[in-house]
């Protein structure tokens, strides 16, 4: 495995019960990038991110085959625990998740979940700095976490998990519950955490995945209902010159 | 990896004890399940050995009688059958009516407040206030000795009516306000007016939230005895009634009388009993469930 990439996946697949949602995955995911999953609705992109921090663990009837190696250990081995990797691939939803408490302890949770001793209000003031939010919410960090927009709330989220300082983050269409002015302040934080973090962003717009990301995976549904990986390259390359003549259909809109 | 850690602070997740913790807590909290379902199951089958070998057709078709071989429960089960039909047919309109009204007409004031309020107390109210209560204003017509209803069914129903109605309306406002404010949006955009809108968008979905909050008000009347042991004043029946103005008896209240004789065959009878109303409780949870789970899935689809 190559010194850069940070998660390696191998044969992956996904299972609801009998229903086959993900098949056959390998991908290698490179450190300190973006790679943008996209594809038609169905075809598992979410399903599969969701295999990169073992969230699916959390949902009845899933079960995985295959490995998931992050820094060359398999996340899904007997003797690895769940909440370890969590607090080291973190997660941002597609419709902000705001716990129902103040700002500032929306950002705290995360620490005081992992056992932080230290400057809280300096930690939480660095997470909202680096989430491009504490301008906005510095004067009112006591306020409920419902007080702020919608896309205010999505930063709010970005720098909760930014605050339990994970080395991936993981983003299931971060902005599709935003308006184009939040959407645009999204992609902007995403570029620069990638000076820092290993960002894996799932999205249903093209133009958010060729202004974001470094490397794009192209999925589609197959005859079986199961999605499959089509294609993975650079997302330029994806863009102007793909492979295979499915990715660029789907990228040209002449399919959905 | 060597990355800048940019908060300073020590993380230390203290995973091992972290474990510890959460496997304490689990057992505690299934301790804390065991303590009612062992309870329960003790409670069954300590009443199940006692009265297992009393039950038989005899026993399900014969009137009381003072010789505990030839008792049966028949006038108390029929009571019991007329007593929720007739329950429920005063409950599940004026409950749902005004739970609707509660709902989505009435406007958010001072009013409606102590109303809501007031509707939450009544559901804790001792249910042998509610039989004096009966006896008050059903039997006797208020401050006279007149008798009014006399201590029959429809006194009895009415009664029990009070009780519940206030369960009724509490799980029936649970479900209406659980309706996405989408559907009302979406059927508002096609033109319907309000009664339409309730019609054909809430009701629907609050249906089976409604039907299971209706069965399980009218199961825990099934099982009251004290307000109708007020009302009937623990008659001695061995007929069927065969209208609502005529004095009955209830499966409680059968089960009551029998704990109170001195013969050891008669607690057997109880013991009896209490598996016959077990069993009609029992089903009539297990309807609700039924119903909440089919009406769920549909909905879903």
């Amino acid at each position: 495995m190559a010194d850069s990439t940070v998660i390696s996946v191998k044969g992956l697949n996904v299972y609801y019960g009998d229903f086959q949602a993900v098949k056959d995955v390998d991908m290698e995911i490179k450190r300190e990038s973006v790679t943008a999953l996209i594809g038609p609705s169905g075809c598992g992109k979410s399903t599969y991110l969701r295999c990169l921090n073992r969230m699916n663990d959390l949902i009845m009837g899933a079960s995985i085959q295959g490995e998931v190696l992050f820094e060359n250990r398999n996340i899904y081995d007997s003797n690895v625990d769940a909440t370890e990797i969590r607090s080291r691939i973190g997660m941002v939803f597609q419709k902000p998740n705001p716990f129902p408490k103040s700002i500032y302890q929306n950002i705290a949770f995360g620490l005081k979940v992992n056992g932080f001793s230290g400057d809280m209000d300096e930690a939480v003031e660095k997470s909202l700095k680096q989430a491009a939010l504490w301008d906005e919410v510095k004067d009112r960090l006591n306020d409920s976490a419902f007080t702020l927009s919608g896309g205010q709330q999505q930063r709010l989220c970005i720098a909760r998990t930014l605050a339990v300082e994970p080395e991936v983050i993981l983003m299931d269409e971060p902005a599709s519950a935003l308006d184009p002015i939040a959407t645009l302040a999204i992609e902007d934080l995403v570029r620069e955490l990638k000076t820092n973090y290993t960002i894996v962003i799932v999205t249903h717009n093209m133009q958010q995945a060729a202004r974001v990301s470094d490397e794009t995976a192209f999925f589609m549904v197959g005859e079986d209902r199961s999605g499959y990986l089509v294609e993975h390259d650079d997302t330029q390359k994806i863009f102007t010159n793909p492979t295979n003549r499915r990715t660029e259909e789907y990228i040209t809109g002449r399919f959905s | 990896m060597n990355k800048d850690k940019f908060i300073t602070g020590n993380i230390n997740p203290n995973r091992r004890l972290r474990k510890i913790i959460g496997a304490c807590v689990y057992l505690l909290f299934l301790l804390s399940t065991c303590v009612g379902i062992i309870g329960l199951a003790l409670l069954i089958f300590d009443v199940l050995k006692e009265g297992i070998p009393w039950i038989n057709w005899q026993f399900l078709t014969d009137f009381p009688s003072r010789d505990p071989k030839e008792a049966g429960l028949l006038s108390a089960l029929f009571g019991t059958i007329w007593l929720m039909f007739l329950t429920a047919l005063f409950t599940v309109p004026i409950g749902v009516g005004a739970a609707i009204y509660l709902e989505e007409y009435a406007p958010r004031n001072l009013l409606t407040r102590i109303i809501e309020i007031n509707v939450s107390n009544l559901a804790g109210v001792p249910s042998i206030v509610y039989g004096l209560l009966g006896i008050g204003i059903f039997v006797y017509r208020f401050g006279s000795d007149e008798m009014f209803l006399d201590r029959v069914l429809m006194a009895g129903a009415l009664t029990l009516s009070l009780l519940v109605l206030p369960i009724v309306i509490l799980a029936s406002r649970e479900s209406i306000r659980a309706v996405p404010d989408s559907y009302r949006q979406g059927a508002y955009a096609m033109g319907a007016d309000k009664w339409q809108v309730i019609k054909g968008a809430v009701l629907p979905s609050a249906f089976s939230g409604i039907l299971t909050g209706t069965i399980l008000a009218m199961s825990r009347a099934i099982g009251e005895a004290a307000p109708v042991i007020a009302i009937t004043a623990l008659v001695y029946i061995t007929y069927i009634p065969a209208h609502p103005f005529e004095r009955f008896t209830v499966l409680p209240i059968q089960i009551f009388n029998w704990v109170a004789r001195p013969q050891d065959d008669f607690r057997s009878l109880a013991a009896a009993g209490i598996i016959v109303l077990l069993v009609i409780l029992l089903t009539m949870n297990a309807i609700a469930v039924f119903l909440r789970n089919k009406y769920q899935t549909r909905s879903e689809e």
